[in-house]
Order: C-alpha cells, then structure tokens, then sequence
C-alpha cells in the first residue's frame, strides 16, 4: 500500500496520534499525547504503571470502548484515516495484534487456538488453515515443540509457551501493527530472549509497537522510544538518545537508570 | 543453639490456645453438618417406611379410584411431568438468552441496574403472588382460562428470575481474560459468546436451569388457580393423555387434598405419593449431577 518507503520512512506514519486525551469517568489517565509511528519500526514504549501505556493500545485498537464510563477525545490515524470513524471497527482490531501482559491460552487445542482469528474471519479451508497455523507457530518459536501435539488444549501449556502461543494467535490475522504489553512479566528469561529474537525477524514485515515494564528490552529493540509518565508524553526520540547521558528531560534520564519507578 | 531451637518450637500459651479453639471448631462445624443430612434420611426412611406397603408399579400407572381413597397416581404423576416439561421450555430459553444480554451485552447504566434488581426481587416473590399473578395475566387476562398452558406459564415466570441469577453467575465464571483475547483477534461479541464463553459455562447454566425442576414439581400455590385440578381421570399409561388447553392433576396438589381434603384414604398412599414427588426430584437432581461431572471433565482450564 506504501510507497517505496525505506526503513527509516517519514513520509506517510504509520500510526498518527494526536492530541489523545482519555479519561476513565473523572480520572483521566492520558492527558492530551501526540506522537507518530513509522512504518517496520519498533517503538517502545516505557513508563511506571499506571501511567496510561495500556489505555494506549486500547485506544488504538478501539477495545477500549468495550469498557463502559470511558472518554476518548483526540484522533488516533492508521495510515492517515482517523480510526473513530471506521465503521468495520472488527476488521480494524484485525489489522493490529494484541499481545497482553498474561499469556492467554484460550480453552481450545492449540491449533484452534490459533486458527480462531481466521475462522472468525470465514476462512474454512482446512488446507487454508493448515497453512496458517504453521507459519504462526513458525514465527513464533513454537512451532518445533508443538508441531506434534497440536490437538492438546493451548491452556495446557508452560507460561512462557503460552505467551509465544498468544503471539502466533495475534500473528495469525495479519496483522500491520503488531502491539505487545509487557509480554515478559510472565515469562522467564530464556523464553523472553527467544521471542525478543522473534521480534526482531518481524521488524521487517510489520510496525511494533513494544510496551514494555523492562527499560532494557527498549534498548535492545526498539528504534525509537517513548517515555510516558502520569499520562504526559515526556519524551520520544530514538532509542540512542533516550539511554544516553543527556536526554531532553531530566525524569527520563532518572527513569532510565533506575532511580525512580 | 540447640536450646534455642527447642524454644522455638516449645508450645507457648498462645499456640495452645490457638490449637483449642481450632479443635473446637471443627468439631462444632462437623456436628452442625451432621444435624443437616439426619433430618433428610429420617425423612426420606420415614416416608419408605410407611409407603412400602403401597409402593409398586402400578401405583404409578394407574388412576386414583374410588373418589382418591384408593388407586395410584397415573393422572397427578403425569400432571406434574407436563407442569414441569412446559415451564421450563419456556422459562429456559428466555431466561438463559436474558441472562447472556445481561451479563454480555448490557452496558453498565440506570436501565441494567433497574433490570438486575427487578430479577433479584422477583425472586424473593413469594409464590402465592406469582399464583395471583398468573391468574390475572395468563387464566383472565390471556385468555387461556385454567389450563396446563397458564399453570406452566405461571411457574415460568417464578422460575425465570432464578435462571436468570444462576445463568450469570455460570457465565461470570469464564474468565474475562477469554473474552479480551476474542475481542483483540477481531471476533464479534457474539462469536465469542458462542465459541468460548458458552462452551464453557454450559454446565453451569443446566445446573442451573435443572435445579428449579424441583421447585416447578414441589409448589402447590402456583398451580391450585391456574390449572391444577382436584381430580381428573385420564388414560392409563397414555402418555399424551393431557391437551395443554385442559385442566391436569399434580403430584404436589394431590398429596395436599389427600392428607387434608379427603377423609378415609388408604394409609399408605399419601405416603407414597410424597415418595413418588420427592423421588422424581431426586433423579433429576441427580441426572443434573451426572451432567455436571461429565461436563465439567470436559472444562479446559
């Protein structure tokens, strides 16, 4: 759909949030943000709980309005069309993949698991499906320890298999813009590694936007990153700059190197 | 060391307290559940006892005789089952699809409050007034005149509103989690209604929906104006002797009017009928139990 934009592209965001402001009855939880997602970037997204980072996805794939007392004012554009005014707000939520903080196994065989997405979406060919169901498993890292068992219940599984199952799940609609929540905090190290790697292959199919409770995995990942605290936007720049000795503002310097939050 | 290790576990006067009024307890809390189950099999003994001597299967298919002081129980047995079948085929599905709006569905405003408190406080309606009720709207008012169809529309209506609570209390049992994760992969309310949340609180709902049997099979006031008669003869071993539009016999009314109403009865039979009432309960409760076990080894998280 792009035009032949490069990696670090400008031209057309991917994802343009302006002015987002969002309350939860009268507490307010983003006070007024704007920032832009490139296309195949990883942004990463830091902050102390609390502080309004989940809200952030909610609003971009429109769950947030499935909860009731909630004000959203603002725009938030995906590839320039202001996503309040999408009427197919289910085809939306298929462009973007969600991956939560708890990895979600739901009560299906782990190929159900992950052919959910497309059956809801009227795919019945079983070789259709078929297909699906490997090449997300693939590309999350599960594949080879599933591969023969995929008839087992996805709630069976270890934690960390769980989370990488989560993945394929979101994987398996296609997403553009794949969105995780602090997927680590119920993953031991060895596997978050593993999918960091995972990530870092799908860079190049699709926009990421990491949310993350670890300030070292932004550093690993992400090309740029994002500071939210209390719902303010301190700072985005590019991953160098945030982790230097001399970012803009003095609270991200402090949050980076630990000494609050 | 070693003496400080051993006053570490010495027993101070606080532990020995804490032991006693643990022991205590549990003894106390054992005797009050005991009291509870020795009064059932009393009950239950009692009423074998006394019945044994008319207990057979014809006493189930066939008619009382001889103005009810002697035969069986054919016309009130069949009465009930019909009472009960109707009722809930009408209650179960309203109620159940009731409930999946409500809890699924409905956003968190005046009209779902006003709704929730309307169901809670139905329920706590005592039944003569559900009796009153069903008189106006379905035997006057409707139309039906006293018939099984406005008997079985009046349980209905006293068995919805606890339908209505144990469906959303099966439903609220699945993890919101499920839902969330349906919903980012695109799927519709309806979609993860039908492939995740109903699946899995299945057991639940016919527990739910099989536990108010008992009370459609038990309750007299409901039906004594709307369509239980006092006696009516039918076709014997006929199980479609009753046209929804006529009147029927019912276990629980038959056994008020032969112990109070009726004078000279054989012994045994009003025995035998509470025996027959509460045994028919006890299947279903217990064909409800089997239910939920072979649904519930089927539960996926």
């Amino acid at each position: 759909m792009n035009t032949n934009g490069d990696n670090s592209s400008q031209i057309t965001p991917v994802i343009q949030v302006s002015d987002l402001k969002v309350r939860y009855g009268d507490k307010s939880a983003l006070n007024g943000i704007s920032f832009d997602v490139h296309k195949n970037e990883i942004l990463g997204i830091i902050g102390p709980a609390q502080s309004g980072k989940t809200t952030l996805l909610k609003v971009i794939n429109r769950t947030l309005e499935l909860t009731s007392g909630t004000t959203v004012e603002g725009s938030v554009k995906l590839d320039g069309v202001d996503i309040s005014t999408i009427n197919d707000v289910y085809g939306l939520r298929r462009r973007i993949g969600m991956v939560l903080p708890l990895p979600v196994g739901l009560p299906l065989s782990i190929y159900d698991n992950v052919a959910f997405a497309p059956r809801t979406g009227g795919i019945r060919a079983k070789s259709e499906l078929d297909e699906i169901v490997e090449r997300c498993l693939q590309q999350a890292a599960l594949w080879d320890e599933v591969k023969d068992r995929l008839d087992t219940l996805g709630t069976k599984l270890s934690g960390g298999q769980q989370q990488r199952l989560t993945i394929a799940r979101a994987l398996s609609h296609q997403p553009e813009i794949l969105c995780l929540d602090e997927f680590s905090i119920a993953v031991d190290p060895v596997t978050t590694m593993r999918i960091e790697d995972v990530l870092d292959t799908l860079r190049s199919e699709m926009t990421i936007l990491l949310v993350t409770n670890l300030v070292q995995q932004a550093k690993r990942l992400a090309n740029r990153t994002a500071f939210i605290l209390n719902g303010d936007l301190i700072e985005i720049d590019t991953t160098e700059v945030i982790f230097s000795d001399n970012p803009t503002n003095q609270a991200t310097y402090d949050y980076v190197n630990g000494n609050f939050g | 060391m070693n003496t400080d290790t051993q006053a570490m576990f010495t027993e101070t006067a606080i532990s020995r307290q804490k032991r006693h009024i643990e022991n205590v307890m549990r003894i106390f809390l054992l005797v009050i559940t005991s009291m509870m189950i020795i009064p059932l099999l009393l009950i239950i003994g009692y009423l074998l006892y006394k019945a044994l001597p008319v207990l057979s299967l014809e006493f189930l298919f066939t008619n009382p005789k001889d103005n009810m002081r002697a035969g069986g129980l054919w016309a009130p047995f069949l009465g009930t089952i019909y009472l009960v079948v109707v009722s809930l085929l009408v209650s179960a599905p309203i109620g159940v699809f009731a409930a999946v709006y409500l809890n699924e569905y409905a956003r968190e405003n005046w009209f779902t409050r006003i709704t929730n408190l309307a169901v809670v406080n139905l329920a706590g309606v005592p039944s003569i007034v559900h009796a009153l009720f069903g008189v106006g709207a379905f035997v006057l008012f409707a139309g039906l005149g006293e018939s099984i169809l406005a008997a079985s529309l009046t349980l209905a209506i006293m068995t919805l509103p606890v339908i209505i609570a144990s469906t959303t209390e099966a439903l609220k049992a699945v993890p919101m989690s499920f839902r969330e994760a349906c919903w980012n992969l695109g799927a519709t309310r309806w979609q993860t209604i039908r492939r995740i949340v109903l699946p899995n609180s299945i057991s639940g709902i016919l527990t739910g929906v099989i536990l108010q049997v008992s009370r459609a099979a038990g309750e007299t006031a409901p039906i004594m104006f709307t369509g239980a008669v006092f006696y009516k003869a039918i076709a014997e071993g006929d199980i479609f002797a009753y046209n929804i539009t006529e009147q029927c016999m019912a276990l629980s009314l038959h056994l008020f009017t032969i112990s109070t109403q009726v004078p000279d009865v054989t012994e045994g039979i009003p025995y035998g009928t509470a025996i027959v009432l509460v045994g028919t309960v006890l299947l279903v409760n217990a064909a409800s139990i089997v239910l939920r076990v072979y649904l519930r080894t089927r539960k996926k998280w």
